[in-house]
């Protein structure tokens, strides 16, 4: 079937079988930050924008996307590399196979909530899941880099 | 795996029904539950391209699309405040946010899952299902009603004043919950739910009235009219076991959460 649909900013016209799921249409077309962590979406690691909203690709069928403007990791490169540098100050990752889906849905949060309190944070990213580490990590590097991004705004706004 | 031959996005409801009535057919809500199975689906029917994701507020109801995902009702500020923040509470605990911004009020109602705190909640409140073919049903029915081919388009809830309060176990964040309750004054009438029994959430009869006249009680009367009636409660809701608990803890929590909801409904504090 016909699909046409956004991809990281580029409007494209796929084709795609009826059941293909989101998840495996976007590794197919080499988005591989997208990946599988487990069968009963649960973890959070599969997660993309869809018009800006966090969904798990992993239960989206591919032909969802009609229409629609889906990002991942592949589009955030520099925003991506720029809360990793967070991440890694913070000795956050260990393994690091759980930060695409973690770092997507920072991303919807930064969009969604406006200054969240670490409450807030916890609540929000409670469907990202990461088997090395206690999110002890996680949390301090996100406060420092909202902190950031709020100076920054500042700063911008200032000059 | 779920298995799909094709794929149609309906133009309307009479089209969905009609391609629905083949017992290989299937509504696509969120797809949540549905991709968790084994299933080979001939008609994949898709509801997604007749604007039923949004929430209307009428004078007297508000009438909550089949498509409107669970992230979208939780942060639907006027049903947060027509529920004192009890919708809300039903819903955050559920997996994640990506999670809630798939799967839909339509998927959840219809398919009527014993764990179901969205189901608890909303049969806490005056609320109705809109079939395509059966009409307006009162919630409280259709959960005893047979599963069939209808299509379920939208959950209406009635604004009758309401006070309720929400209150889940869970084992551990995000889990499915262990018990569910949710209590609540329909204008002036009592309303108790239990959940997660694991059995379908059902509405829990006060037949001897402990609780009839609360909002008129002092508090030491709602204190002792909270306390009768959650141990009539654990006594009469039927309750099982499965890999979540036993159905002595769940006999036990369903004591627990109807006395402290119907406490902090009638603002008494510990
Ligand atoms: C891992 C996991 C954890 C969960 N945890 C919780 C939890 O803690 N608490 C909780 O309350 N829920 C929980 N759920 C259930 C979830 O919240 C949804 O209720 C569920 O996924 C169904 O919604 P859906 O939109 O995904 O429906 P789908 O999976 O798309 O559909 C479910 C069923 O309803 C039918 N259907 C869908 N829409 C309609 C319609 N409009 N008319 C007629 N039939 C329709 C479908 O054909 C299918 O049979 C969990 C589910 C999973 C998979
Ligand atoms: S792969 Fe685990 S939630 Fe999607
Ligand atoms: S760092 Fe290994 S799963 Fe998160």
């Amino acid at each position: 079937m016909n699909l046409s649909f956004w991809l990281n900013g580029v409007y494209r016209h796929e084709e795609v079988e009826p059941d293909t799921m989101l998840l495996d249409f976007l590794r197919e077309k080499g988005c591989y930050s997208v990946k599988c962590g487990c069968e009963t979406s649960n973890c959070g690691l599969c997660t993309v924008l869809m018009d800006g909203k966090p969904v798990l690709s992993c239960s989206m069928l591919a032909l969802r996307a009609e229409g629609k403007k889906i990002v991942t990791m592949e589009g955030m490169q520099k925003e991506a590399e720029e809360f990793g540098a967070f991440l890694a100050d913070e000795g956050a990752e260990q393994c690091g196979f759980c930060n695409p889906g973690f770092i997507m849905n920072i991303f919807a949060m930064e969009n969604e909530l406006e200054d969240p309190t670490e409450e807030e944070i916890k609540e929000y990213l409670a469907g990202n899941l990461c088997r090395c580490s206690g999110f002890v990590g996680q949390t301090r590097s996100i406060l420092k880099y909202l902190e950031y991004k709020k100076t920054k705004k500042r700063e911008e706004a200032e000059e | 795996m779920l298995k799909i031959k094709s794929y149609v996005k309906v133009n309307s409801i009479a089209e969905a029904y009609e391609l629905n009535q083949k017992k290989s057919a299937c509504v696509l809500g969120g797809m949540i539950w549905l991709k968790m199975g084994n299933r080979n689906v001939s008609t994949a029917i898709d509801l997604s391209g007749l604007g039923l994701d949004t929430v209307q507020e009428l004078e007297d109801e508000y009438v909550i699309g089949c498509m409107t995902t669970l992230h979208d009702l939780e942060i639907n500020k006027s049903l947060d405040a027509f529920t004192q923040g009890a919708l809300r509470e039903s819903l955050r605990h559920i997996v994640g946010v990506q999670f809630r911004n798939c799967a839909t009020v339509g998927g959840s109602i219809f398919g009527r899952y014993g764990f179901s705190d969205v189901l608890t909640l909303f049969l806490a409140m005056d609320t109705w299902v809109d079939l395509y073919q059966a009409g307006r049903v009162p919630l409280a029915e259709f959960v005893k009603m047979k599963k069939d081919r209808d299509i379920l388009q939208a959950v209406i809830v009635k604004k009758t004043p309401l006070k309720t309060i929400y209150l889940s176990q869970r084992n551990t964040e995000t889990d499915f919950p262990v018990l569910t309750c949710a209590v609540s004054l329909i204008g002036e009438q009592p309303r108790t739910v239990i959940g997660a029994r694991p059995g379908c959430a059902m509405v829990v009869e006060d037949k001897e009235d402990f609780l009839y006249g609360f909002t008129e009680m002092s508090k030491k009367e709602k204190t002792e009219a909270a306390r009768r009636f959650s141990e009539y409660a654990a006594e009469n809701v039927p309750v099982g076991s499965n890999m979540r608990g036993s159905g002595e803890y769940r006999r036990l929590l369903t004591e627990v959460l109807t006395r402290r909801a119907w406490e902090t409904l009638g603002g008494i504090e510990k």
